[in-house]
């Protein structure tokens, strides 16, 4: 498999580091190697930030920044044009985004030539959730394009890692809402 | 005009010919005369300074780096407990680029409580930022301390600048003095103007936040620029000094008949004065002996190591100090500094004086002893000297 | 609508506050009162971060920034320059931080600061913890308050202790002015700012300064919970001028509202028994009506 490095875009505030480590933790259960962690910086409710996520077959040594990803995740659709997410993101990547618009319309706007998958996470959220907290979604829908994980070590490990944090309902809801974009979004 | 002067005095009155427009400093044994002789000399109306009276030698060193900024030339004194109290404000003041001048009093850390002589204070400081000097006698103190000021406050250095005197050894031993005339200091020093500072005409923000990606790293580099810059200054300042006021101190590294010395001791502080009686009696026995006496530490005197160690089959380094898990600062980093030369000589480790234990001209002559007998330093590198009990 | 708050902003759009930040503003009304004539230093907290990173800054007036406990002594060294370089007259020195800054770490500078007489202003903003690290508790978070050190969980490990009341530890330093003031009475808070820029000599400000990610709940809400606070008697608006007691915000009996009505706008009280919620409305009525026994004892009119 090589090293695998994901960037993740998001504002403060929205579960970004979470998403990032969901990924991470599916992936050690599949025997990757992984590294998880944020953009560390000033930053506040609301700001835009960065958390990354490395999965590697193999022990992953470096520890420096992640400056060619090879899958972008952007969590909240307002970044585009704030910020630069397709910095360092070749056409060989790829390019995901929640947002209610089509890949076709984040293309024309980007203008990014590699592959790009629009899920409308928030709505997905709002609908299996009741909440506009589109994390768990989007790394239903990352987990589809990637095939970097199974499903259902996603949802295994979700229900960990959120069992002390919140009610059985609210996981429940969360694992619904990761395999609702899981089928919605389209390879 | 001469006068009789204690280590302390010599600080205090350092600190008025300098015109230190702002004090701010916290008693500590046995610093604790330096304070109370400025006060005196406030009092009596000699001293036009504004004194502080800090709560604290944190609060000394915070509050010196602020008027500093503020475009005031700043001193501040302390100790030991006092000086490591500073210790994370002395990265503020390196960094924030505040020439201020520091005597420290050489004095053991706590626990046990000494009070005596002992360089681990400083030693622990060396990473700061500062300029390091030690000095041997109080007329050096005085001396020393014009001279800091004008090297720090060169526009292109910048850096704040410690001196350190011998707890009780020189703080407190009075010797005869030589008082230059004020006028002569002011035409020496000038005035402190610094290109930045705080000021409600020209708002500007000191320390901010700065990211790993710029330019945290820059600063930090122009940090250790300064420092080089203030190799050459030193010099250049000290050249400037002899003329007007007719001394010097032998640069960065004081040499003492090493010309053709086949033993060399390194030290730094009061002990080298002893250290110059020994190489005179040895000298009289016909052994070549020299003193190198590391005046300067920082910035460390690299090249001057290189010259004198070309002709000494053995370079014996006293350390007042200790680094537990390894070896004395001033043994390991005299040899780093030879490492690069094609033929070195035998470089050996003396520990001694920690705690105020006296070094006396027996121990030193017990030093030049082993020196005279050691073929090799692989097996012992270092020793303790006058351990009661002996070493391990 | 016509105010007495001065129009001249000397804090630029585009700093780093989260929304809703207390502090933010508090700074705002703070140097609209003081002027461009100001000298400002910051310790470690929520504003070593606001006014940006390098070299962009939203300060438009000189700022130094310093170690966490060092605030009290930089000031003191500041004022003591200027001094000595005659530059002292029509410069007003401020230290500004926050609650932690001032009541834990940085309190021995503070108190070394205002002992020794300098004519310094010093304001603290209370958000009530250490926010810039995280949210971790501080001695100015008050009892019962979720914070990441004193995170609630199962066993009630809330913040045990009432908040360290800093304003009177002021008082008994015998200092020309201390003050309360909130961003919910801004007009108060300048009087005071304007008050203590002509006074000579030390004075001190603690500005109430809700923070929306700390305290959990809605960003738009930080002027009603401020004011809330004082009507709840939880943070009573009132100053002290040379050992002189007066109140500026009375609250009358009937018109003082439960504590309840304001522990309950916040997620930071969320999981509080009825047992605490008790002893913290005992807490706030009894330390009012000290204060009002001050006042009585103490008033300006005495």
């Amino acid at each position: 498999m090589g090293l695998l490095e994901i960037r993740w875009h998001g504002r403060g505030g929205q579960g970004v580091v979470t998403a990032s480590e969901l990924i991470a933790e599916a992936a050690i259960l599949e025997g990757n190697f992984i590294q998880a962690f944020p953009e560390f910086g000033p930053e506040r409710m609301g700001a835009p930030i960065k958390a990354f996520t490395r999965v590697s077959d193999e022990p992953i040594k470096i520890h420096s920044q992640v400056y060619t990803p090879d899958i972008v995740m952007v969590l909240d659709p307002t970044l585009i044009g704030q910020v630069n997410v397709t910095d360092g993101l070749s056409d060989e990547g790829i390019l995901m985004v929640n947002t209610p618009m089509s890949a076709e319309e984040v293309k024309k706007v980007l203008g990014f030539n590699g592959k790009i998958y629009a899920v409308n996470a928030t709505k997905i959220a709002m609908d299996n959730i009741g909440r506009p907290v589109a994390n768990t979604s989007c790394a239903g829908a990352l987990v589809k394009v990637s095939k970097l994980v199974e499903l259902d070590n996603l949802l295994k490990v979700t229900e960990e890692k959120f069992g002390e944090k919140l009610p059985e309902k609210a996981i429940i809801a969360n694992k619904e809402a990761i395999k609702a974009a899981y089928e919605e979004v389209s390879v | 005009m001469k006068m009789v002067l204690s280590g302390n005095a010599s600080a205090a009155y350092g600190s008025m010919l300098a015109r230190a427009e702002v004090i701010s400093a916290y008693p500590i044994t046995p610093q604790t005369k330096i304070v109370e002789k400025i006060a005196d000399l406030i009092a009596s109306g000699e001293f036009k300074t504004e004194f502080v009276k800090v709560e604290s030698e944190h609060s000394a060193m915070a509050a010196a780096i602020s008027a500093s900024l503020v475009g005031a030339r700043t001193f501040t004194a302390t100790s030991s407990q006092g000086l490591m109290l500073m210790h994370e404000v002395l990265h503020w003041a390196s960094a924030s680029r505040t020439p201020i001048v520091m005597v420290n009093i050489n004095r053991a850390v706590a626990p046990p409580w000494s009070v005596w002589a002992d360089q681990t204070d400083s030693i622990a400081q060396r990473d700061t930022g500062w300029m390091q000097f030690y000095c041997e006698s109080c007329q050096e103190v005085l001396d020393t301390m014009l001279l800091l000021y004008k090297v720090a406050e060169d526009k292109d250095v910048m850096m704040p600048a410690m001196l350190s005197e011998d707890a009780f050894l020189l703080s407190h031993t009075s010797e005869i003095v030589d008082i230059p005339e004020q006028e002569e200091v002011d035409d020496f020093l000038g005035k402190f103007e610094p290109e930045m500072i705080l000021d409600v005409e020209n708002p500007m923000s000191f320390g901010s936040l700065s990211m790993p990606h710029q330019y945290y790293y820059e600063f930090r580099y122009k940090m250790a620029e300064a420092m080089e810059v203030a190799r050459e200054k030193i010099l250049e300042v000290e050249k400037e000094f002899e003329k007007r006021f007719g001394r010097s101190y032998g640069g960065l590294l004081d040499l003492y008949r090493c010309d053709d010395a086949e033993i060399v001791l390194v030290a730094a502080g009061s002990m080298s004065s002893t250290i110059r009686v020994a190489v005179d009696e040895m000298r009289d026995k016909g052994v070549n002996i020299g003193l190198a006496r590391l005046r300067v530490f920082r910035p460390f005197p690299v090249d001057e190591f290189r010259k004198l160690a070309k002709n000494a089959r053995i370079v014996a380094v006293l350390d007042r100090s200790f680094c537990f898990g390894y070896e004395g600062a001033f043994f390991t980093e005299v040899k780093s500094a030879l490492y690069d030369m094609d033929v070195r000589p035998l470089v050996k480790g003396y520990v001694l004086g920690i705690g105020g234990r006296d070094v006396t001209l027996d121990v030193i002559h017990e030093v030049i002893e082993d020196c005279q007998k050691t073929k090799e330093t692989k097996d012992e590198p270092f020793k303790w000297i006058g351990l009661k009990g002996g070493e391990e | 609508m016509k105010t007495t708050i001065p129009e001249q902003e000397l804090m630029d759009k585009g700093h780093m506050a989260c929304l809703g930040c207390g502090g933010a503003l508090a700074m705002r009304y703070l140097l609209k009162a003081l002027g461009k004539n100001s000298m400002f230093a910051i310790p470690a907290c929520c504003w070593a971060v606001i006014p940006g990173v390098f070299p962009y800054s939203c300060m438009e007036v000189p700022l130094q920034y310093v170690a966490f406990e060092a605030t009290g002594a930089a000031i003191s060294g500041m004022e003591a320059a200027l001094k000595a370089k005659g530059k002292k007259e029509g410069v007003t020195v401020v230290g500004w931080a926050g609650d932690g800054g001032t009541l834990d770490i940085g309190i021995q500078a503070l108190s070394g600061a205002v002992e020794r007489g300098h004519d310094v202003k010093y304001v603290c903003y209370d958000n009530e913890a250490y926010m810039n690290t995280g949210i971790q508790r501080s001695s100015a978070t008050p009892k019962g308050a979720w914070t990441t050190t004193t995170p609630v969980g199962k066993t009630k490990f809330w913040k045990q202790t009432n908040k360290k009341n800093i304003v009177e530890i002021m008082v008994a330093h015998d200092i020309p002015y201390t003050c309360t003031a909130s961003v919910a009475y801004p007009e108060d808070l300048i009087k005071k700012a304007e008050k203590m820029k002509d006074i000579k000599g030390p004075c001190y400000m603690h500005i109430y300064a809700p923070c929306p990610t700390g305290w959990k709940y809605p960003p738009e809400k930080t002027i009603e919970l401020s004011r809330l606070a004082t009507e709840t008697c939880i943070f009573p608006i009132y100053e002290v001028t040379y050992g002189k007691y007066k109140l500026n915000k009375n609250i009358r009996d009937e018109k003082k509202k439960p504590v309840i009505d304001y522990l309950k706008t916040q997620g930071r009280f969320r999981n509080l028994d009825e047992e605490t919620v008790q002893s913290l409305q005992m807490y706030v009525d009894n330390e009012w009506n000290k204060l009002k026994k001050k006042i009585e004892c103490f008033g300006e009119d005495k």
